[in-house]
């Protein structure tokens, strides 16, 4: 995000800055690589969009995390309690509306999920803030306390979604239109996975719009560059630290309640395994960029999808991997924000 | 003498002094205090730990990098030893073999990603081991022609270590002795030894210089001293003895899994205890442990009986589920970084500077 300025009219003045377009190629050189080794094309389509979706989930949870980290220096190791958080109120909120799940309509299917979602955004976003407050403003500045402290409200999370929901898998089954394939010309791609791809592609242009259009986005991408500067010019960094720790918990509650329907069950411990995927897809990112995060993101849901077909065995070294090359490639991430 | 011992590193105050004979005298005693099994295989496990929290703690509390691969080197002692004498049978060659391979192989990766990523900050090292360790364990379950995948491996131990064995027919004091006995009081001078080592390590000049790279390492680099050798070297140490920790607990269990000594939830347990004990004391891994342990096996019981009080009351009997005593103990853990940073032992040591 950090050269995303261009074409902005309050920037026009200014000698346009050298744009690093070099690693928004990686999604489709992976894409084309991995074409002829696939044999045929409906494998590819199918392996693409599997991988594009999986990507946009992870990126729509990730999207906060780096933002908070960006802003105010804060890992927040308990990030994946909001994952699961999220999916399991959507599971809560479907189970009342079987009767709108279970039917074949689409409108009613969406009048069902879309609640599910908000209600998992709210809640995820009034928990995140609670967990600012009680949990993370003590230890600023103080990193080991920090990946401590994170860790331990993830634990007691975990323990209290299975004092709440139980600690067994619970199955979350999709509504009944998103279910099922379609057909494009022998590539059978599933719907949800569709539906996936445009939610993570609205919230990104949405966040790409808020980070590069607007004056809140303006000053959250000023405080990752330079924090101190800006709090000089009088504005309060804190607030909007909040505002965006917010923001980046409610996300992750809408990713977790996507995850979970890409899932289709639910477990307790879910939150701390896809902990372990956005760390990585932060980390070749670049700690604080959202748009390395995005690359990151489909870079990572791609290859798992491919090296899930071709060499299984490979597939869950794949991300380490991934993130080995990319490390050697460009030590601070894909887009090293300046400050660190 | 006993200066020499503690190279010099003595408790440092009397409460700590007595809880720590206490817990010594109770695990050395244990099987002629409590009978049964479950008492010595508790006290087993509580040895096992001391070593494995201590040697977490020559990282985090003494070096100050928090990693989260810990319990990869400790699996990597346990599937050593497990593996050896499953391929090669029960003798004392193989379970030689099998430290040695393991403690080659956490050489080897310690100092891979100590050098890989220990130049950068804190966080990243531990986000890194995070990726790294969740990477090992489903390697490890996926490997499982050599490691018997979810299954694990049970094994046969070396003669002298099996229940079946006796070193004579009487019994001595009312207790057996048989090859148990001999397992667990092997295991229990080890892991005094290895504690001893460490706690050496930390009080020698190379100890102070890790400390001083905790405290700031800016400045230490500044006096002179290499940050990342320093570090590399305090990680590979702490991987060594974590390796043996695990080759112990293998060796009493006659079985390894990933659940045993691989799974994450090891990883926080531990974290747990160093915290909650005292990081950077070196004997806040032994009261860390002892409590930890003992709640784990015992609070459970205690829990169930609260629960029963509670049954009717719906969300109050879901808290107090046995099941959920991670949960009491995970609050503990939050309110001690909090409100008790040093932990258990280093508030027994300020009561005696006279702080509050």
């Amino acid at each position: 995000m950090n050269s995303a300025t261009a074409g902005s009219p309050v920037m026009d003045a200014l000698p346009s800055v050298n744009a690093d377009r070099l690693p928004l190629l990686l999604v489709p050189v992976l894409a084309l690589v991995a074409l002829p080794l696939m044999g045929s094309l409906s494998t590819w389509v199918t392996l693409t969009v599997a991988g594009l979706a999986m990507g946009m989930i992870i990126f729509i949870i990730a999207s906060g995390l780096t933002l908070v980290f960006g802003l105010m220096d804060v890992l927040n190791f308990g990030h994946g309690v909001f994952i699961a958080l999220g999916a399991y109120l959507a599971m809560s909120v479907l189970g009342t509306m079987t009767g709108w799940t279970a039917s074949e309509h689409l409108l009613l299917n969406l009048l069902a999920a879309l609640p599910a979602m908000l209600v998992a955004m709210i809640v995820a976003g009034g928990v995140g803030l609670a967990f600012e407050r009680v949990i993370i403003r003590p230890v600023y500045g103080q990193h080991l306390k920090q990946i401590m402290i994170t860790m331990g409200g993830m634990i007691v999370g975990e323990e209290l979604i299975k004092v709440i929901w139980g600690a067994q898998t619970i199955p979350l089954p999709l509504p009944a239109a998103f279910r099922g394939a379609l057909l494009l010309g022998d590539a059978a791609v599933e719907k949800y996975r569709l539906i996936a791809v445009v939610i993570g592609l609205a919230v990104f242009a949405a966040m790409f719009w808020v980070l590069s259009r607007t004056k809140v986005g303006l000053l959250i991408r000023a405080g990752v560059q330079d924090r101190e500067m800006v709090e000089s010019l009088g504005y309060r960094i804190r607030r909007l630290f909040v505002g965006v720790f917010v923001a980046g918990s409610a996300l992750a509650g809408l990713g977790g309640v996507m995850w979970g329907l890409y899932q289709q069950n639910l477990t307790p411990q879910m939150g701390s395994q896809v902990n372990v995927l956005i760390f990585i897809v932060i980390i070749i990112g670049g700690l604080g960029s959202v748009g390395g995060c995005f690359i990151g993101a489909l870079l990572v849901g791609l290859l798992a999808n491919y090296t899930g077909f071709l060499v299984p065995k490979v597939a869950l070294f794949s991300n380490i991997l991934l993130m080995v090359i990319v490390l050697l490639w460009r030590p601070q991430g894909i887009y090293p924000v300046a400050k660190r | 003498m006993l200066n020499r011992l503690f190279s010099g590193d003595l408790p440092r105050s009397r409460m700590l002094t007595l809880l720590l004979i206490a817990i010594v005298a109770g695990l050395a005693l244990v099987p002629f205090i409590f009978p049964g099994a479950k008492a010595i295989n508790v006290a087993a496990k509580i040895c096992v730990f001391i070593v494995l929290v201590a040697s977490f703690d020559l990282l985090l509390g003494y070096t100050g990098i928090v990693s989260f691969a810990h319990t990869m080197f400790f699996g990597i002692g346990a599937y050593g030893v497990s593996i050896a004498l499953t391929r090669m049978g029960p003798t004392w060659a193989a379970v030689a073999a099998g430290i040695a391979a393991a403690l080659a192989m956490s050489l080897v990766l310690s100092l891979l990603i100590g050098l890989f990523s220990l130049r950068v900050k804190a966080i990243f090292y531990a986000m890194i081991t995070l990726a790294v360790a969740s990477a090992f364990q489903t390697f490890a379950s996926q490997m499982s022609e050599i490691t018997g995948g979810e299954d694990g491996l049970s094994f046969k131990v070396p003669e002298l270590l099996r229940h079946g064995f006796a070193l004579s027919d009487q019994p001595f004091l009312g207790v057996s002795l048989d090859g148990k006995l001999i397992s667990y009081y092997l295991l229990f001078a080890v892991s005094v030894v290895l504690f001893l080592l460490m706690l050496r390590i930390v009080n020698s000049p190379f100890g102070r210089v890790l400390q001083a790279i905790r405290e700031n390492d800016f400045r230490a680099e500044a006096l002179g001293y290499r940050t990342v050798v320093y570090r590399t070297l305090s990680n590979v140490l702490s991987a060594g003895f974590a390796t043996l920790a695990g080759v112990l607990l293998a060796l009493w269990l006659r079985y390894n899994g990933p659940d045993t000594s691989l799974s994450f939830e090891i990883m926080i347990d531990i974290l747990l205890m160093v915290v909650i004990g005292g990081m950077g004391t070196m004997y806040g891994a032994v009261v860390g442990a002892t409590l930890f342990v003992i709640a784990q096996n015992y609070l459970q019981d205690l829990m169930k009986l609260a629960s029963d009080a509670a049954n009717g009351i719906p969300l109050l009997s879901n808290l107090v589920h046995p099941d959920r005593w991670l949960l009491w103990l995970g609050i503990l853990f939050v309110v001690s970084v909090y409100r008790f940073p040093t932990g258990i032992v280093g508030k027994l040591r300020a009561k005696v500077l006279g702080k509050p």
